[in-house]
């Protein structure tokens, strides 16, 4: 499909799409990779931000656990009366500003064998110290948690956040230390001491943790439950767990469980705030085994980077539309000089030359092609005109030459019998020139009224120079012949004439009979001729055996003789020329003077015509259609005597 | 047509009429479960929110429940009429001269059961043998006792309190629970079920139903009509809170909202569910509320061999409610 469009529309897309593609590729790269550095950076940040905070609260935690361990190091390190000891509890709780109240709660009987439950418990109202005892039938706090769970972990603990019962929204937990005593050498457990906490300033610094716009901290408790959230609604609560269970969220409670198994990490996170991606980094409190984690809102960390990504890809898209503009521009400029020439070859083919190529503004390429096409022009038209006065020329030479043949053919007699009313002869020729026009001739005529005067004649060369001269040759033959004694004075004079002026140096070879009607008598003279074949009526066929002089047209005072014979009724006499016998094949072998007495001794028994028109198609035979290479004349005289003559 | 508008108009007199006297005639009457609201007692709340108990001709008041409160003895000074208790308990009150009877026995399984992590090796009941079990106070220990007997166990016991911490700290090896309850909390601590071995009572033929209700025997008998008026409406609350999950739990954890208490929807919502299977036989909402006389007899003698009773009363004395 995309093979039928044009070069601007391939043009334009394979270089966009490739375009396009490098950029998004490296767009891709680009985005990836400062995606990965950016990420890189915040979980390091957020790794180092989490555990400076948890630091930041173990420390405190640290501080507040140090009280109620003092206070149990002295009760197992001495005996104490309860003055003392109502002092030291005193003192512990009253100088610690983060310590809200405290007790040192015995087992049952321990501290006075008559009390089931001895527990004081100092507490600060209204920045006033109070006293009150704990214990009784509706709090027996052997079995609770702050109580129970230190005894039987054998070791302090952190209690579960809880609400001060004493109303108020206080959010509080307990730190509860195990002291002993040796008792018959046996370590044995004799009660707690507390420390109750107000964490509200532990909600406040989780509260104040603030990253990006919605970036948020929040504590666990070790059962998951949320001490801090920014969704009040969790806080005390909920679970991390059952938060999972309500938002049906697994991954939450995976990561709520490695929370409250005390490890830290670095996840992706859903935000419970927003519900957007963030992500969550978390570690545990050393000191309680809480956990913290703090959301870093990804998409917000993340706005440069998009933002810069975002003008980047508009860049992008922009520079596509600018590089769509300038390949379209790039594309038209050399498409539309390439259709203007095509549409111009598509002219110069239906011959129309007067074209415009002004559209082409440009010297690249293109340009120069442009050029080469008005150079191509030019030179054709030059060519074409040219061609067109060469073949006016032809033309008009090859005109002048029909007509020049005409001419020629026009001066050698063509019709056959000329002289129907003298029965003694007979007589048939044919002049076939090589070319238009040749150098070969024959003439005859009466000189008198017994002498026939016949002449085959071969201009050297052929052509029109050939031509002209056989026009003179033939002309002075018949203009000589008269009062002329015998075809030796003939040819004398005729040789006179020419050679007289022959500056072209042309001969003329011409064979000349006079034949006496009457008695039979025949007056050969040849000018370097071949000799003529003479067929007698009894049988004999053989080349007239006579003297050759020497050619016409080159020795004024050339001597020519006479030969004489007698030709008996029925004989036959074959005059031709040199194109006959020279005649040649494709073997180069020639026809020669055997095959034609051969031929004209087989066409005895025919009229003088057949024996022209045999040797003729003999000739065409042998040649094998090779192009005839000279002027081919025969002239064949049949002498019937004159009572033959007139018998026939 | 006319036929139509006689009945609508006549509808309309009916309503008007029989809610004027109604409202005079509304018998008044105070409703205490054992425990601070939740959703095992979801059907009491909404029976009273959704009018069910006016539908009965009962104006009652619901007092909370709660650590603080003695449902037995609040129930004996007649400052509540009636009240939710353990079968177990309603047996032992007996026992001790407090005539009260069961008008409906609500929840028909035990929930309670122990819970160990699979982490301390325990798989089997034969695993808690030498193990630290926590354990609720009084009739709690009645099963766990069967149970320990049953297998032969010795344990070491400790004193549970209200919450499972304790065995969240690892602090004991074995916990109560009930199913409905410290169950799921468990859960919601983070554990998984498979985490964790349960043995419940039920499974182990120890089967004490729980949750019923109660009133005074002579408050029964001077009005057993709004008794059986109570149970009935009160069954109908539980059966709408079935069928009506979300909306009940609406109702109980505004209850819980208005009593400061920390209100869990995902925990209520377990809670409800599995008060629902331990109440209904599973094949519809409506559950049966009535008291079958094996399962007296048999958390009878468990508490008579326990030595936790001497004197039991006869099942047609101690159940008025419908058979």
């Amino acid at each position: 499909m995309i093979k039928r469009k044009s070069i601007a529309f391939k043009l334009i897309v394979y270089i966009l799409i490739s375009c396009s593609a490098l950029f998004l590729g490296i767009f891709w790269y680009n985005y990836l990779f400062s995606k990965k550095i950016i990420t890189e950076n915040i979980s390091e940040n957020a790794k180092n931000l989490t555990r400076a905070t948890v630091n930041e609260i173990d420390s405190i935690l640290y501080r507040i656990q140090k009280v109620p361990e003092v206070v149990a190091a002295a009760l197992e390190r001495g005996s104490f009366d309860k003055d003392e000891l109502m002092n030291m509890l005193y003192a512990a709780i009253e100088s610690n500003p983060e310590i809200y109240g405290g007790t040192i709660s015995f087992e049952p009987y321990v501290f006075d064998s008559e009390l089931l439950y001895f527990a004081p418990y100092y507490y600060k109202k209204d920045g006033k110290m109070e006293l009150t005892y704990l214990g009784g039938e509706s709090y027996q706090y052997f079995y609770l948690d702050w109580y129970q769970i230190p005894k039987e972990l054998k070791k302090p603990a952190w209690s579960e956040p809880y609400y001060d019962e004493g109303g108020g929204n206080i959010l509080m937990a307990t730190y509860s230390v195990p002291f002993y005593r040796e008792v018959d050498r046996q370590r044995k457990f004799m009660g707690v001491v507390t420390a109750d906490v107000s964490l509200i300033w532990l909600q406040e610094m989780i509260a104040s943790i603030k990253i990006a716009k919605s970036g948020y901290g929040f504590l666990i408790s070790k059962n998951g439950t949320f001490v801090t959230h920014p969704y009040n609604k969790l806080i005390m609560n909920e679970t991390i767990f059952s938060a999972a269970e309500e938002s049906n969220n697994g991954q939450l409670r995976e990561i709520g469980r490695s929370m409250v198994k005390g490890k830290s990490d670095f996840v992706p996170f859903i935000s419970m705030v927003n519900e957007k991606n963030s992500w969550l980094s978390y570690a545990p409190l050393a000191s309680s085994g809480w956990s913290l984690g703090v959301i870093f809102p990804r998409g917000e960390l993340l706005s440069d980077i998009n933002r810069l990504n975002r003008v980047v890809l508009l860049l992008g898209f922009f520079g596509s539309v600018i590089l769509f503009i300038i390949l379209l521009f790039i594309a038209v400029s050399i498409t539309r000089p390439i259709k203007i020439l095509a549409d111009t070859t598509r002219g110069i083919g239906k011959g129309n030359f007067d074209f415009d190529l002004c559209g082409i503004k440009s010297r690249d390429e293109v340009g120069m092609l442009a050029e080469s096409f008005v150079y191509m022009r030019d030179s054709l038209k030059k060519y074409i005109r040219d061609l067109t006065e060469t073949t006016a020329v032809k033309e008009r030479m090859q005109s002048e030459l029909r007509i020049a043949h005409d001419i020629q053919m026009g001066i050698v007699p063509k019709i056959f019998p000329p002289f129907p009313d003298r029965p003694e002869f007979d007589i048939y020729a044919i002049l076939e020139p090589a070319k238009e026009v040749g150098g070969d001739f024959y003439d005859f005529f009466f000189m008198d009224d017994e002498k026939f005067c016949f002449v085959v004649g071969d201009v050297s060369g052929k052509g029109v120079p050939a031509s002209l001269l056989m026009a003179i040759t033939k002309t002075l033959i018949k203009t000589m012949s008269k009062g002329a004694a015998g075809p030796n004075e003939i040819l004398s004079r005729v040789n006179k004439e020419i050679a007289h002026d022959n500056e072209s140096s042309m001969f003329i070879t011409i064979a000349c009979g006079i034949l006496n009607m009457k008695t039979g008598e025949l007056l050969y003279s040849s000018g370097g001729h071949p000799m003529p074949l003479v067929i007698r009526s009894g049988g004999d066929c053989d080349f007239l055996k006579s003297d050759t002089d020497i050619v016409v047209g080159i020795k004024e005072d050339a001597v020519y003789r006479n030969n004489k014979t007698y030709l008996s009724p029925g004989d036959v006499i074959c005059l031709y020329t040199d194109g006959i016998t020279e005649a040649m094949n494709k073997k180069d072998e020639l026809f020669d003077e055997a095959r034609l007495k051969e031929t004209v001794d087989g066409a005895r028994g025919g009229s003088i015509r057949e024996i022209v028109l045999d040797i003729r198609s003999k000739i065409k035979e042998f040649s094998e259609g090779m192009p005839q290479a000279d002027d081919i004349t025969l002239l064949v005289i049949k002498y019937s005597g004159v009572n033959e003559g007139r018998k026939m | 047509m006319k036929s139509k508008i006689f009945l609508c108009v006549s509808a309309l007199f009916f309503v008007t009429v029989s809610l004027s006297p109604a409202e005079t005639t509304l018998k008044k009457a105070s409703f205490m479960p054992q425990w601070l609201p939740q959703s095992q007692f979801a059907g009491y709340y909404v029976a009273y929110e959704k009018g069910i108990y006016k539908k009965y001709g009962l104006d009652i008041t619901i007092i909370q429940g709660g650590p603080d409160t003695r449902p037995v003895q609040m129930l004996e000074e007649g400052d509540v009429d009636f009240v939710t208790l353990w079968l177990s308990t309603a047996i032992r009150e007996n026992d001790r001269g407090r005539k009260i009877v069961s008008i409906a026995q609500v929840i028909q399984k035990s929930a309670l059961m122990l819970i160990a992590k699979k982490s301390s090796g325990i798989f089997k009941p034969g695993d808690i043998n030498d193990k630290k079990v926590s354990l609720w106070d009084d009739i709690f220990q009645i099963q766990p006792r069967e149970f320990f007997k049953k297998f032969r166990l010795d344990v070491t016991i400790v004193p549970q309190s209200y919450s499972v911490n304790l065995f969240l700290r690892d602090g004991v090896d074995v916990a109560s629970a009930m199913w409905y309850n410290e169950y799921h909390t468990i859960l919601n601590c983070g554990y998984e079920p498979d985490e964790l071995t349960t043995f419940f009572y039920y499974d182990y033929g120890l089967n004490f139903p729980e949750d019923g209700i109660y009133a005074r025997e002579d408050y029964f008998e001077e009005d057993p009509e709004l008794c059986r008026s109570f149970a009935e409406a009160s069954l109908e609350g539980w059966e709408y809170a079935f069928e009506h999950p979300e909306e009940a739990l609406d109702i109980i954890i505004k209850y819980m909202e208005a009593a400061h208490i920390p209100a869990n929807r995902v925990h209520q919502r377990w809670m409800l569910e599995r008060i629902k299977d331990l109440m209904t036989d599973g094949s519809s909402a409506k559950p049966s509320g009535k008291l079958s006389e094996n399962d007296y007899t048999y958390v009878s003698d468990c508490l008579k061999q326990s030595g936790l009773v001497d004197c039991v009363p006869g099942f047609s004395d101690f159940y008025r409610g419908a058979r």
